[in-house]
């Protein structure tokens, strides 16, 4: 499978004397996303964005092995395995998707290796017990964009919903938050409705979903399969307001969706509309960086907000090394327990798609703050206020 | 659920329907001819639909280098295959298809991309990119098997079906595209709105569906290979060339299943691995054809199309379920309605 290995180490002038003594260990970071299969919209920004993180923290040189799961839960196992059994690895990054993180926590528990995943559910962090305690993710809890989305609706005075969802893990996931946030703002869901990735029509759900008659209508879909009911409900004399979730944010969407997607409401990362936020917000000079280093290497435009989750994988992996280091050595289970403890210790660490406070409790710390809503306008995201 | 409805959904269903019929024509064909049970159909959908997106956007598709990669190795496997009989005449025909071919189609595409020439144009284009894939496939991995196994021919299929979804991925990336219609024109009938898009679609699949029949029974190419397809070793002692009829079968599949990809281009978003999902409901009509008869597959894969759409509605989350599950019924007719024959190995 593709096996991007990027190994750097520290020249000796760059490394100072004083530096010396720590330079045979090295920190392993092991990464398995998936940048092949259905999740390869996710993957492949996140495999471009870890060739931008550091490769030295704390002054100790740092080693990232990469391998692509496909989005296979067996294959991201048997990653997982192989980083830990055979690279030896300090921490691991991933997986892109909610299934293949979730089988992953069992071997990252066994053998005691924090783990970072990219993925959104909250199962994966919660409720916390002795497997995840070893487990931290940087995306937002799909509960937290729930509850924007549903708030959104009542301030909007909306009463029925009707809900479009994928027909795997992502679409089971807002089936469960979105009903759950429903119900909190007694908001009816008057149609349910599933889709595959690869359907080549929903005329019949549209169809369904419209002869209830709902106020709006929610899509939970990611990336550009998204827009295939957003247009069969357009095509169908559908007037209601349509809401998409964050799985849509990357410019391929508004490239596919076209003007059927105009108007259309959804929660998203602040990075997504990183430039129109206010100067006094920490986040938006983060993810403006990134955006330029990301885009310096990859080309103008190519931006997916999924990539920046893998670089705030590496901010708070940054930020955890330097107090791990100064309690035992790369390589040995002290310093993996040592890194675990420093990450949920983190306290106000600006990230690209938020503000970290991690409790033993929250491995994820994100807070409103790591949420905006966002509406198309134009063809191009617009914050809304 | 109202007429309004009923309609809706019968005319979605018919409309995927005649996609679906013309992916089970061509696997009834190929595998007729070569017995090869062709899975990687539904991936020439996906290269055509992408292609002409590409075309569309008025950019160079990857699939051009794709085909020009196929075409080397189809000259070197032909080259070795026929080492032992080769004459001058043979070479050059060999590398006129293999290697000048190709190279003659990336150049016209490079050419005619940017100037965005319009839907017609840009559609031929895309089927002459995707069509001599087919045949280079044959070449490359079925051809040295001809003799083999239909087992070992479908583990073949199985294995260029892969090759070719990660291929895709390379050469088309990760996300969708769709591309312009043939028609934007909306045509109303009381209630019923029918899209331009959808006519043509139909009017296609009736249109080849009657152009193959003409082949078959009048060509003497369709002749021979409805001979090759009753008797393989009947055909080759009156001196047709089974292996040329391989190539036919392939090319004609190529091209159906590119033309299929063009005509749902600009109807749904295209995926690099949307392919092996419509290739796998056109399989199903297929099968309900017994592989044999091309009327039968033809109204079978209407019939997929309109119990897709109506489960879609009806129970959306168990749709897939649905539409595979009608193959059962099927199977148990056939087998309790024919006796056993074994399998002519």
């Amino acid at each position: 499978m593709s096996r991007f290995r990027a190994t750097l180490i520290m020249s000796a002038l760059a490394a100072g004397l004083a530096a010396a003594p720590a330079m045979a260990d090295t920190i392993r970071v092991g990464v398995t996303i998936s940048t092949t299969g259905p999740a390869a919209s996710l993957g492949i920004p996140q495999r471009n964005s870890i060739a931008l993180l550091p490769k030295e923290i704390a002054g100790q040189a740092v080693e990232y092995v990469v391998l692509d799961d496909g989005a296979d839960t067996t294959k991201a196992v048997a990653n997982t395995r192989k980083l830990i059994d055979e690279e030896k690895v300090d921490v691991i990054i991933g997986s892109s998707t909610t299934p293949a993180s979730m089988a992953m926590i069992d071997v990252a528990a066994e053998k005691q290796i924090p783990m970072i995943s990219l993925a959104a559910s909250s199962r994966l962090i919660a409720p916390m017990d002795a497997a995840r305690r070893w487990v931290f993710k940087t995306p937002q809890n799909d509960s937290l964009m729930a509850d924007a989305i549903a708030d959104h609706m009542q301030k909007n005075g909306v009463k029925t919903v009707g809900f479009i969802g994928f027909n795997d893990a992502y679409g089971d996931g807002w089936v469960g938050e979105f009903t759950r946030a429903a119900k909190e703002r007694n908001l009816t869901i008057v149609g349910l409705e599933r889709y595959a990735r690869t359907d080549t029509s929903v005329t019949g759900q549209v169809l369904k979903l419209m002869a209830a008659k709902p106020d709006v209508v929610l899509i939970a879909a990611s990336g550009t399969p998204a827009a295939l009911p957003q247009k069969t409900l357009k095509e169908r004399g559908y007037a209601g307001t349509i809401y998409q979730t964050h799985g849509i944010a990357n410019n391929d969407f508004l490239r596919v969706g076209g003007k059927d997607v105009e108007g259309t409401i959804l929660p998203a990362g602040p990075i997504l509309v990183a430039a129109q936020l206010p100067d006094s917000n920490p986040i938006k000079k983060q993810a403006l960086e990134y955006i330029t280093r990301y885009e310096a290497a990859n080309g103008p435009g190519s931006v997916a907000t999924f990539g920046a989750h893998a670089y705030d994988a590496a901010i708070l992996l940054s930020a955890a090394v330097p107090a791990a280091v100064q309690k035992a050595k790369p390589g040995t289970a002290a310093f993996h327990a040592a890194l675990r403890d420093a990450m949920e210790a983190q306290q106000n660490l600006v990230l690209t798609h938020g503000i970290a406070n991690m409790t033993p409790q929250d491995h994820n710390g994100f807070d409103q703050r790591a949420r905006v809503m966002v509406t198309i306008q134009g063809g191009a995201w617009k914050l809304l206020p | 659920m109202d007429a309004t409805i009923l309609l809706i959904l019968v005319q979605d269903g018919v409309v995927n329907g005649a996609i679906y019929a013309l992916l089970a024509l061509s696997l009834v064909l190929v595998f007729a001819v070569t017995r090869v049970i062709f899975i990687p159909q539904g991936e020439f959908v996906a290269y055509g639909a992408l292609t002409y997106a590409a075309l569309d956007t008025g950019q160079l598709p990857g699939s051009v280098w794709l085909l020009c990669g196929l075409g080397l190795a189809a000259c070197v496997c032909g080259l070795w295959q026929q080492r032992r009989t080769l004459t001058a005449g043979a070479t050059t025909r060999l590398v006129l298809q293999t290697v000048v071919l190709p190279a003659a189609i990336t150049a016209l595409a490079a050419f005619v991309a940017p100037r965005k020439p319009g839907v017609l144009i840009e559609a031929l284009l895309a089927l002459a990119i995707v069509t001599p894939m087919a045949p280079y496939l044959y070449r490359v991995a079925f051809q040295a098997l001809a003799e083999a196994s239909v087992l070992v021919l479908l583990i073949a299929a199985v294995g260029v079906h892969l090759a070719m979804v990660g291929l895709g991925l390379v050469f088309f990336g990760p996300e969708g595209s769709r591309a312009t219609g043939f028609s934007d024109a909306v045509l109303s009938f009381g209630a019923l709105t029918v899209q331009g898009q959808a006519l043509w679609i139909v009017g296609l699949t009736v249109v080849l569906m009657g152009a193959l029949y003409g082949f078959f029974e009048f060509t003497l190419f369709g002749k021979a290979l409805r001979a090759t397809a009753v008797n393989r070793l009947g055909a080759r002692l009156v001196g047709i060339a089974t292996a040329q009829s391989g190539v036919i079968a392939f090319t004609l599949a190529g091209a159906i299943g590119a033309l299929s990809g063009v005509l749902i281009a600009p109807l749904t978003t295209v995926y690099y691995d949307t392919g092996f999902l419509v290739g796998l409901k056109g399989f199903t009509a297929a099968i309900i054809g017994g592989l044999a008869s091309y009327p039968a597959a033809a109204l079978a894969a209407i019939l997929v199309g309109i119990v897709e759409s109506f489960s879609s509605f009806w129970a959306s989350a168990f749709k897939e379920v649905i539409v595979f599950t009608v193959i059962i019924p099927v199977l148990l007719w056939r087998s309790l309605r024919s006796t056993a024959v074994e399998e002519d190995e």
